[in-house]
């Protein structure tokens, strides 16, 4: 790389929505540009301030349809008056958005148009029940797909992968990885004080993801458990050059560098080849550790997109943790828990955190920044010394749009 | 004529009712969704709203509104295949939408009785008045070329009054609902004596499309539902009257009311189950059963009394609670009606001293965390045990009324009303949403 590009000051809010105790879905809740405003004061904050921005990000899907809101680029000087007159971009990528988010302010600071980039991620989703966000969310899949399509279209098209699965690897076993996963993401997310899932008290939460799922009122193979939550929520970030990271104040020891990524895109008209695999996930992976200089042996944490239990097993799979076809056999052993061989979604991830599908990508680099860096709290896992590296994989779409980044600590 | 030629006419009586409306509704739906077979392609589905007032019909049609909307978003799955050959139909709440049009244009409101002369069968559900409904189905039955059949939603007349009245020749059954319709799951089905064979199974294959859980009752006025809940209030009403010697009126209707709801482990205390069916419908359903049954009067002079001073509970149409026996703030009770000083006096003027005079309630489950519990039985149970020896009014209270509950329900079956246990407890279950049922060995 050209220059070193760092991460610093992350920022999440409050991920709301059912299982919060605050949430009442028939009161009025913050708005689109609140979430804005407190993720990107929550980063300004700790770097100093808006007059050390030189450019600014933000990442939403489907503002459009949600809040009837596009044009976000211009919430920026809304956030903070010093950013009038700065130039801001608005990027969308499904729910890859957040990871594109990271990308173009990465790319921002690589092309030296910029030492300092404020990266926003942000959805608000709860103004509408379940049924028309499925509506709204089938837009990261192929719109000619949308008449054939389930209800709930997402659920649908993985609950379909899980059926394929099911049918090619078992279904019992998997069942119960994917209700350990269900197990893993809330206890994780109790750790972590902004989690939906933090108010979480249920004993035998994996005797509950054995939940039999009801296509006649859901889909097939999944039950609700299974899937990330409906999210309001917004996460921020600075993406900073060596220049960058002195104007703001910031050790780099405070600091994680981005040391290399795979950002790609699949035809969204085509079926998977094989929709046991994801195999999108799998070679953006493969582009994240090779221009990382990396294995995956390597890795310490990883922060990876669980939009369902099957995807979460699956990317097992894709990332190479576990071979084709063993991925139940790799979370039943407990190597994806807090304390197992590489501890992923420390904070809940899309299932436990929440899943505001615009701030997912931004979410993850926060989460990997505050355990890199020692300060995730009560939610810290050990990184071990010979494995000092974080992951992260935000997919956007089945499959479609990827981002995956390589972190270590800066140093 | 099959089942779903019968449904291409039908009428409501009293559409714009609490009974009614909830009853336009699921046969609204029923209607629709055979209208939206393809082999039903093109074929007229009619059903009349009838009701006296155009007010009120306006706003039942509001009500078929939200509601719909609320059922077409829950079965979203089955609607999109539904509309599957509709491409012009994509997002779901397009589809919703549709559905919505496609159900409300089933319905004609009308206040002209005359529109039934059409229809193949005919919902009543108008006021408990027997000369009334007998005077309606005569000239409707007079003037309709298809000899139309009758689901009467009375829930105290017998029926073979209705039917030897109105001269059906047995094109009548009672297909008793409970309050909301669309939410409960309790049909009771009365046949008279000359029901004919038909229209019995068309109203169990009905009752099983609308997923409803059909309980047989004899054409005994009252039934089983409010053959137990009449006989309730009167026991509650004289213990009230005992109570009087030790405590004021208010303070002895507050004991009753605690006693009922958390003593027994009920949803709601008998004296806010009166006032959400309303004094006055209580009262009159009285009265009906009073003049069929041979040996027995049921009469409440509390009620009588408070009725004159026009206290009459009830709900406001946004199914909310009106002021009855009790005072309500957010769907709580928080005073009680004196019919001496004519006022309501705030409950926490007096709870404190009458909950000490109850004196220890043993640790009742609250009837919440029961009703769904899977260890419902072995909870209830363990509470019943500590209920049966602890040695305090409200405990002594408790006990003689799930005695008397039990009683009530073995009477039902010994006059013939029910044929076994198992019925009436599931009424009181289903149709109460009592967490177990008045026949019972807990005590």
């Amino acid at each position: 790389m050209r220059r070193k590009v760092y991460m610093i000051a992350g920022y999440n809010t409050l991920s709301m929505g059912t299982g919060r105790k605050e949430f009442n879905p028939k009161k009025d809740r913050p708005g689109l540009e609140e979430y804005i405003r407190e993720a990107g004061q929550g980063t300004l904050k700790q770097i100093g301030g808006a007059q050390n921005v030189d450019e600014c990000v933000i990442g939403n899907f489907m503002a459009s349809r949600f809040n009837r809101q596009a044009n976000l680029a211009a919430f920026f000087p809304y956030v903070d008056d010093g950013l009038r007159y700065k130039p801001a971009i608005r990027v969308e990528g499904a729910c890859a958005t957040g990871g594109l988010a990271l990308m173009s302010g990465i790319k921002s600071v690589l092309a030296e148009t910029a030492e300092v980039v404020l990266v926003i991620g942000v959805e608000v989703q709860n103004t509408v029940k379940a049924i028309y966000c499925a509506d709204y969310l089938a837009g990261a899949g192929w719109f000619k797909n949308r008449k054939a399509g389930h209800a709930y279209f997402f659920p649908g098209q993985f609950s379909d992968r899980a059926g394929s699965y099911f049918e090619k690897y078992g279904r019992e076993k998997t069942r119960q990885a994917m209700a350990r996963w269900f197990r893993n993401a809330i206890e994780n997310a109790r750790l972590c004080p902004t989690a939906q899932e933090h108010h979480n008290t249920v004993k035998d939460l994996e005797a509950l993801a054995m939940m039999e799922p009801n296509g006649k009122s859901f889909v097939d193979h999944l039950n609700v458990f299974d899937c990330s939550k409906v999210s309001d929520g917004a996460s921020a970030i600075a993406i900073v050059s060596e220049e960058g990271l002195k104007r703001c104040g910031i050790p780099v020891s405070d600091a994680i560098e981005v040391l290399g990524w795979g950002q790609l895109e699949e035809d969204i008209t085509k079926p998977p080849s094989d929709p046991a695999e994801l195999s999108t996930t799998k070679e953006a992976v493969k582009q994240a550790l090779a221009s990382a200089g990396i294995t995956r042996e390597e890795i310490g944490t990883a922060e990876i997109h669980d939009c369902f239990s099957i995807a979460g097993l699956m990317c097992m799979e894709a990332i190479g943790f576990a071979e084709k076809g063993k991925g139940a056999d790799y979370i039943l052993e407990g190597h994806t828990g807090r304390t197992g061989r590489v501890p992923i979604n420390t904070t809940g991830g899309l299932i436990g955190w929440g899943h505001p599908t615009g701030g997912t990508g931004v979410h993850q680099a926060v989460t990997i920044l505050e355990q890199l860096t020692g300060k995730a709290g009560d939610a810290q896992v050990e990184i071990p010394a010979g494995r000092p590296y974080g992951l992260t994989v935000n997919m956007g779409g089945d499959d479609k749009s990827l981002v995956s980044i390589v972190y270590k600590k800066g140093q | 004529m099959s089942y779903e030629e019968r449904l291409q006419h039908v009428s409501v009586l009293g559409a714009a009712g609490k009974m009614g409306s909830g009853i336009l509704l699921l046969t609204a739906i029923e209607m629709a969704d055979i209208s939206l077979k393809p082999e039903n392609k093109g074929k007229p589905f009619v059903l009349n709203a009838i009701d006296v007032s155009d007010e009120a019909l306006a706003g039942v049609m509001k009500y078929l509104k939200a509601q719909v909307l609320k059922m077409a978003e829950k079965k979203m799955v089955g609607l999109r295949k539904v509309y599957a050959h509709r491409a012009d139909l994509i997002d779901n709440d397009e589809i919703i939408d549709q559905y919505i049009f496609d159900v409300i244009s089933l319905v004609r409101t009308t206040t002209r009785m005359e529109a039934a002369y059409d229809s193949y069968m005919v919902f009543e559900a108008i006021k408990e008045d027997p000369e009334m409904k007998i005077s309606i189905f005569s000239k409707i039955s007079a003037n309709n070329p298809h000899q139309p059949w009758f689901f009467t939603n009375t829930s105290s007349i017998p029926i073979t009054k209705l039917d030897e009245g109105a001269g059906l020749n047995g094109r009548i059954i009672g297909f008793h609902f409970y309050n909301p319709p669309a939410v409960q799951k309790l049909v009771e089905l009365i046949k008279a004596e000359h029901t004919l064979p038909e229209v019995e199974a068309f109203a169990q294959a009905y009752a099983k499309n609308l997923r409803k859980v059909v309980v047989p009752s004899h054409d005994v006025a009252g039934f089983i539902g409010n053959g137990h809940f009449m006989r309730d209030i009167l026991y509650a009403s004289a213990e009230v009257e005992n109570l009087c010697r030790d405590l004021s009126y208010v303070e002895a209707v507050y004991a009753m009311n605690k006693v009922s709801q958390d003593y027994l482990v009920r949803p709601m205390g008998i004296f806010q189950l009166i006032d959400y069916v309303g004094v006055d419908v209580c009262s009159f359903i009285m009265s009906v059963m009073t003049r069929h049954l041979k040996e027995e009067t049921l009469h409440c002079p509390l009620l009588d009394n408070l009725l004159a001073q026009g206290v009459k509970g009830g709900q406001f149409s946004d199914g909310s609670q009106k002021d009855g026996v009790l005072k309500y703030e957010k769907g709580r009770p928080v005073a009680i009606y004196d019919p001496g000083t004519k006022v309501y006096v705030p409950i926490s003027d007096f709870q404190s001293k009458v909950d000490q005079k109850l004196g220890d309630m043993p640790p009742a489950p609250a009837w919440k965390t029961v009703v769904g519990h899977k260890a419902k039985h072995e909870i209830l149970t363990d509470y019943f045990t500590l209920l049966k020896t602890a040695e305090s009014m409200g405990a002594e209270l408790a006990r003689a009324y799930v005695v008397r509950s039990n009683t009530i329900g073995l009477q039902l079956i010994n006059s013939g009303v029910a044929l076994n246990e198992n019925d009436v407890n599931t009424v009181m279950l289903t149709g109460f949403f009592h967490a177990y049922g008045p026949i019972n060995k807990y005590l």
